[in-house]
Order: C-alpha cells, then structure tokens, then sequence
C-alpha cells in the first residue's frame, strides 16, 4: 500500500464511489489503482504505455493492460466502467477529442485531470520572451515534448461542452499539488491554477455513437 | 499418490539416470470423449512433477507444452540429454518457484513422448495406430489433463501456463473449466489459428507425406522412417519460430567452412547448415505422425467458433484472473493476435493484465532468458498466490 498518494491523485480518489468499477488510462504504475482497490473496494482496470510500469502493476497484483489511449480505447465496451480515468494524460494523446469520446462512452462518468496552459506564467513567458514557454509544471522544450495538445482550462471547457458532456464537478490544481473546487467558467481559475480536475457525465448521445 | 509407470518412449533412453517421469493409465472403462466424435480407450498421460503439492491442494502450477516440447520442463529430457525447456522459468527459487509450487506438465494426447499417440499400439489391431488414430484437437488434450488432474486429487490450479501452442492449451482452459482455473498466463499464442500459419503447417506435413519412406503412415510396419520429410518440416518451421532481425544477426550472409561460394548446392551459408542440423536432431526426438496431428490440431483451434463466433463470450463470468504476454518481434503469434484475447476478456469484464515484450528474437522468445517476461511471471504468480493464500 503506498503512503503517500500524489495529492493529485488523492483529490481523484476522493470522487471514486466505494465499490465502484474503475478504468484508469494511462495508470503509470498503479498507484492509484492499488490505492483504490485496498481504500475503497474498487474493482479497477488500467491501460498504460510503458512496459516496465506495466510490469510493476502486474506484481502489484492489478489488471493492466499495455495499450496506446489513442489506439486501444475503441476496443472496450460501451458503459462497462463506473468511472474512466485519465489523469495529465490527454495533452500526450493524438486526438484528444476522440480519446475523451471514447472514455465518456465507457465511463458512465469520468475523471480527468490536466495541466492549464492559460496560466499567467505561461502566457507572461510567450509576452515576454516571445518563446514558447517552459514552467515547473510544464518543463519541456518545444521540440522534445510529450505534450503535443496542450490546452487551457476555458479550451477543455469548450471541448466538453461541444461534445454534450456535462461537467459535475471542478477541481483547480495549485502548484504544490493543493487542490479546491473551482467556478470552472470564471477566468480566475484559468489564470491562477495550474491544472484542473473535473468529473464529467457524458450524454445519451457519447453513450451510443464513437 | 500417483500410479507410477514408465511411459512406452518411442527410443531408447540415452540418458543414464534420466527421471523418465510417470504415466497415469486410464482403462477401457474411462474413454477419452473426443471432439471428432470418437473414444480414445486405454489412454496412457506420460508427465513430469515438481515440487510438492501442499496439504490444501491449492497450490497446482499446470504447464502446458508447445508443439515439438514434452513433459520434461525443468528436468532433463531422457531422449536428447538436454536440460529442461523452461529450466530458466522453473525450479527452487525460479518465478516457477518449485519450493513453493507443485508444478505438473503432462506429454499431450497425440503426442510421441509417452502419452498416447499414432505411434502407440492400437489394442484392436495389435499394430501402431499410424492413420488410424483420431484427430485430436485442443480440446481433446486438455480434456486429457483435466483427467489426469483428476486422478491426481487435484481439483483447483493455482495457475495454468504455457506458450505457442501451450497457450492455446491454457485459454481452452480457461474457457472450459473457468472453475477450476484461479489464474492464466497464456503467452506468445491466439485464440485461432491463422490462414499464414495454418499455411505453413501444411508445407511441413506436405513435406512429410511426400517422403517415400512415410509409407502412407506404416513406416513402423516397415522398419523405416520418413526422416528426410520431419526435417524438412521442422526446417520451415523452425524459421517461423525466428525473425529476421535475429537471422541477419546470427548468421547474416556468413559462409559456413569456406572463403567462397561454390558454385553448387551444398550448404554455402551457415544459415543453411544450422537449419540442416535442426531438422537432422528433430527427426531423432519426433515421430513424424505424432507431428502431423499435433499441427492438424493447432490449425483447427478457434476458441471464437465454439461461442458463436464471439471470442468475448467464451470467457462471460469468468473468474480467473489472466495475465497474456507476446513478443514485439514475433510473427508467428504477433501482438495484434494477442491482444485481440486481452480486449475480449476486457469486453467479458473478466481481469486480465497484457504485456509485450521487446525483443528481436521472435516467437521463441518464450524459451529464451528474458528476463521482463520472468519478471512478469513472477510478479503475477506471486500478486495471485498472495491472494488465494498460498
């Protein structure tokens, strides 16, 4: 059991009912799915990249699956989770749209939590220096970064509200990873917090099409 | 505990103080149904055991073996001499761990290292069975060990494991006794034969019938062996078992003992010498016949055509807890194979972990030291025994 759970990852476990049947996307090496399963009853399945994290949540005992977001997620069956996860994941993915299509299909909710790239700090760096900026939060350069779909709060906002999906509840991430629910919408939290957590339902319409 | 026998081997054991194993008989009263319709009666299963099983019967690590592979896991095989096949897989303190395992692997039915197969006496006739012993399939080789499960007092196992064509073994397994399988680790393998494959296994047994000295399957009766045809078929086959990337390594266009090309048919390149002595020391552990149907039987597996074409359904319910591991480089069971078992046992709901291996060695790969896959092994085998208790 791990001590310490990344507070990101904690304020996600707060929003996982008891007993639930969880998929985490992109679960690294299982530390939220092994905390899941052992605090709250959880019947957990996780889908990740790296091998060597796969390996580690195999001897963890937890049911991961080695698989790309942006090519296995068509594979799972519509609504067979409670909850789909996807935590600082979607700015890597190809297609973010469809990879949050698919996990509004298959979560009768969903959790995911992002890094804001409409903090002041980011946009001072690109006033400022003029180049593309780099934060303790996002530390890349611009050519070797894993994240090639970087978003604002206020751009995730749109995605999910063109795609039907209501937004239940909002979580703004500080830098030292504190989290505290957020007015979404308003343009403080875009400003000041460094990522967000948001719990979304999807419409009748995510649940039968992609 | 278990009857002890020594199993009929087709040659001699050149191996002194070689464990040949034991052999569980089942007579004339307990016929093996089989899926062509027809009764295997006696049946003799030739297997190896190691380990010991606990008091509570829980802790049963069943192995199956692919194609050309035996009982012989982790001992040495009485025929060649050689070490065990998974000797690296298992033993005392291996992620098989045989300190706290009881491992079982059992010579499949059809096969030519003491469980009963075309080479054997067929009671009715007085001579070998030849072409004249059933079609077997899959299915018919684990009903086997489910009997010989049976026999041994063993109702649950731990975990049912095995590559190739042991994997197949392992999700028919699965698929027909979910109860008596706490968990499955399947690897380098698909839940059907495919028309590629199917299509090499038809080059060997062309190759093997073509062979004069086949004798339409008498070749016992006639004191004689289609030697030349079985190496040829393992030829071709062994070269499926390889990659490319592993051959150019190897032997790239290396010549074997000369400075140049001969202009001739010898074997110039040391490709062609190595394959030459697989197929030369294949044909002194295999019987020809025994290899026809053992490939018949890969080719007419397809989990899917049992449950009304859905993959998905052959797993509903179930409760046994998989972990499928395939290899980057292997052609023969690629990854898209196996990972087509992991998304039906997602659509099932059933728990199931997948790895892919990174490796250039190809579909062997499986019998080889790698060691993320032992890692994986062990890691599993301990997260479930941990959960069952053992």
């Amino acid at each position: 059991m791990s001590a310490a759970l990344r507070p990101d990852l904690a304020a996600i476990a707060e929003m996982i009912p008891y007993g639930s049947r969880v998929l985490d996307v992109g679960c690294g090496d299982g530390a939220l799915l092994e905390h899941l399963a052992a605090s709250k009853n959880v019947d957990g399945r996780g889908l990740e990249l790296s091998q060597q994290n796969v390996n580690a949540c195999v001897a963890r005992g937890l049911a991961v699956v080695q698989g790309d977001a942006d090519t296995d997620l068509g594979e799972y069956p519509t609504a067979a989770f409670d909850v789909a996860i996807l935590s600082q994941t979607i700015q890597a993915t190809f297609a973010p749209r469809d990879v949050l299509g698919h996990l509004l299909r298959i979560g009768r909710r969903t959790v995911i939590s992002l890094p804001n790239f409409g903090h002041w700090r980011v946009r001072l760096a690109l006033l400022v220096d003029g180049r593309m900026p780099r934060t303790p939060a996002l530390g890349y350069t611009w050519y070797d970064t894993p994240n090639i779909h970087l978003c604002t709060i206020a751009d995730f906002l749109g995605l999910a509200s063109g795609m039907g999906a209501t937004i239940e509840r909002s979580l703004s991430l500080s830098e030292n990873g504190r989290t505290q629910p957020m007015r979404a919408a308003a343009w403080g939290p875009n400003l000041f917090a460094n990522g967000a957590i948001f719990l979304l339902k999807g419409s009748e319409q995510t649940k039968t099409t992609s | 505990m278990a009857e002890t026998g020594n199993p009929q081997f087709l040659r001699p054991v050149t191996a002194a103080d070689a464990d040949v194993g034991q052999a569980m008989s089942f007579g004339l009263d307990r016929p093996l149904a089989l899926d062509c319709g027809k009764f295997l009666a006696p049946l003799t299963v030739a297997y190896m055991t190691y380990g010991r099983l606990n008091a509570t019967h829980t802790n049963t690590v069943l192995i199956c073996h692919a194609l050309t592979l035996d009982q012989f896991v982790a001992s040495a095989n009485p025929i060649t001499g050689k070490p065990g096949w998974w000797d690296m897989m298992v033993g005392p303190g291996k992620p098989i761990d045989t300190e706290r395992f009881f491992v079982v692997c059992a010579n499949v039915v059809g096969g030519c290292m003491g469980t009963t197969g075309p080479a054997e006496t067929c009671p009715a006739t007085g001579k070998p069975y030849g072409l004249d012993f059933p079609l077997v399939t899959i299915r018919d080789m684990v009903r086997a060990q489910a009997m010989l499960l049976d026999a041994l007092g063993i109702e649950k196992v731990l975990c049912v494991i095995g590559g190739s064509m042991g994997g197949m073994q392992v999700l028919q397994w699965a698929a027909d006794y979910p109860d008596r399988v706490v968990s499955a680790v399947p690897i380098a393998c698909a839940a059907r034969h495919s028309a590629q494959n199917i299509a090499f296994h038809e080059v060997g047994r062309q190759a093997i019938m073509a062979d004069p000295d086949w004798k339409g399957g008498t070749y016992q009766l006639h004191g004689t062996q289609p030697a030349k045809g079985l190496a040829v078929a393992r030829m071709a086959a062994h070269i499926t078992y390889l990659s490319e990337t592993a051959l150019q390594r190897k032997f790239g266009r290396n010549l074997q003992n000369r400075d140049q090309i001969s202009f001739g048919f010898g074997p110039d390149f040391q490709i062609e010498s190595y394959l030459h002595h697989q197929g030369m020391t294949f044909v002194d552990r295999f019987d020809a016949n025994s290899y026809l149907y053992i490939t018949r039987a890969m080719d007419y597996f397809d989990l899917a055509a049992e449950h009304d074409g859905k993959l998905a359904q052959a797993f509903s319910g179930s409760k046994t807890r998989f972990c499928i591991i395939s290899f980057t480089s292997d052609w023969l069971f690629p990854t898209v194979e196996n990972k087509r078992i992991a998304h039906a046992l997602n659509a099932s709901a059933a728990t199931v972990s997948f790895v892919e291996i990174q490796t250039d060695r190809g579909h062997d790969a499986f019998l080889l030291d790698e060691p993320e896959m032992f890692a994986t092994v062990r890691g599993f085998l301990n997260a479930v025994a941990a959960k069952v208790g053992v």
